[in-house]
């Protein structure tokens, strides 16, 4: 069982800055995530939120600095998952598209469709299972490609705004099945925007701007009393760049 | 029109002739799209999924081989089977092998250009969740065929609605040979030209009823499959 040989925690981003051009994305980021209650990483548009959700998947290399997965550098993903702010549904069923998801995280054929139809019944999606994927709302979206990602019986799952173009109904719904899962010891890391979604959900938060990770704290800490400026100003509602 | 009724008449009495030629030209066009469907669907697949230099060169080429001339193609495959052509000593030449060959090289361009531009349009759409999810190279054509299967086969279609439809090959490399290579299209030509205006029609307008046929089963096929997904 390849599940049980690697651990995908600690992860390690050690310097980590990713530039296009002259322009920098990342900047010396360092970060340490270990076990535990979610780490929400929120930010204005553009401070990297997303790239670094990115970097911290495996699916861009960083131009400096090394990221480490349970201590081992370049490891493939095997217990993380991603789940994109826009994820792409494959023209398939929606119990198709975690079987495929089945498939690739190595569940035996057998198993595939009593996991797949389990895993739509904890994301309220079994009433859907035969429909086309692609031809779901948003919100069903997000939830099928949560689905998805837990299939891979994640021990780190990274979500990019999941809840970003979601009606707040939608949105409670997505936020209980991530909460489900962290609760259930997954590792979540969360990039939003939405400082209640941020409050609601997380153990500790990281505060970026313009590629720079400015602040790391506990949730309630954090709130309470943000230590840098740019942070009290994005509490407050003001505009950060 | 008297010829138009007679050409009924042919069509609904079964006429041997016309019906011998009819199943000659499936066998030809059918086989020639199979065999430039093996051959066209991979090498779309691997244009699609590969980069290298000269990759855009190569995509250029092949759309532009899709408007190859029927009589180009079918000298091509005729220097190459006649007599003291390289592969002369096959005796292919005015056989309907020969015919299946020239189709397949005429159509083989169309089926890699259209799974080519089916696949790289689905696969930028998946890439990265594939990369996330960690599928293999295998496993990425694998799914992208399948989920672009109903978009592949409307390169199929547009493969055999070419073979079914030219003249200019078959012409040049079967020969219009009475009971042995006359195809459809090769008849009508013939019968036009002598002057016997039923049969050519009967012919034209039995041509035309198999492609929409084809077409009609292609369409049933996926709207089946679209709606009756379950799994």
């Amino acid at each position: 069982m390849r599940h049980q040989v690697f651990r995908e925690l600690p992860l390690v981003l050690d310097a980590v800055s990713l530039r296009a051009g002259s322009v920098a994305i990342l900047d010396h980021v360092e970060l340490a995530i270990e076990a535990g209650a979610p780490t929400l990483v929120i930010g204005p548009n553009g401070s990297g939120k997303t790239s670094l959700l990115h970097v911290a998947m495996g699916l861009t290399a960083p131009t400096e600095g090394r990221v480490l997965w349970g201590g081992r550098l370049a490891a493939p993903p095997v217990r993380r998952a991603l789940v994109f702010q826009r994820p792409v549904m494959l023209r398939r069923s929606v119990l198709a598209n975690v079987t495929f998801a089945l498939a690739r995280a190595g569940c035996p054929w057998g198993q595939r469709r009593p996991r797949a139809e389990a895993l739509l019944e904890r994301v309220g999606l079994a009433d859907l299972a035969g429909r086309a994927a692609p031809a779901l709302s948003g919100g069903e979206k997000q939830r099928l490609a949560l689905a998805r990602a837990l299939a891979r019986e994640p021990e780190l799952l990274l979500l990019d705004e999941p809840t970003a173009n979601l009606d707040p109904a939608s949105a409670r719904r997505v936020e209980a099945i991530v909460g489900e899962a962290a609760a259930a010891g997954v590792k979540i890391i969360l990039a939003t925007h939405d400082l209640g979604q941020a409050r609601r959900l997380a153990g500790e938060v990281v505060f970026m701007t313009r590629g720079r990770v400015r602040e790391r704290a506990a949730a309630p800490a954090f709130f309470a009393a943000p230590a840098t400026p740019e942070a009290r100003a994005f509490l407050a509602g003001d505009i950060v760049l | 029109m008297a010829e138009t009724a007679t050409a009924w008449q042919l069509i609904i009495g079964g006429d041997p002739t016309l019906f011998a030629i009819l199943r000659l030209s499936l066998i030809v066009s059918l086989s020639a799209v199979a065999i430039a469907a093996l051959v066209g669907m991979p090498l779309g697949a691997l244009l699609a999924l590969t980069s290298f230099r000269g990759r855009g060169a190569v995509v250029v080429v092949l759309n532009g081989l899709m408007g190859l001339p029927p009589v180009v193609v079918g000298l091509g495959v005729y220097l190459l089977l006649s007599r003291s052509g390289p592969l002369g000593d096959l005796g292919l030449l005015y056989t309907p092998s020969a015919m299946i060959i020239a189709q397949a090289v005429l159509v083989l361009p169309i089926i890699a250009a259209l799974a080519r531009q089916t696949i790289e349009d689905l696969w930028r759409d998946y890439r990265d969740e594939f990369v996330a999810m960690g599928v293999g190279p295998a496993g990425r054509v694998a799914a992208l065929v399948w989920d672009g299967r109903y978009s592949l086969l409307t390169a199929l279609l547009a493969g055999f609605g070419r073979a079914a439809a030219e003249v200019g090959t078959v012409m040049i490399v079967g020969g219009n040979i009475d009971g042995f290579t006359r195809t459809m299209t090769t008849a009508i030509a013939l019968e036009t030209s002598k002057g016997d205006l039923p049969l050519a029609l009967g012919l034209g307008i039995l041509l035309v009823a198999v492609i929409l046929v084809v077409n009609a089963a292609a369409w049933t096929l996926r709207s089946v499959g679209e709606t009756g997904r379950t799994a």
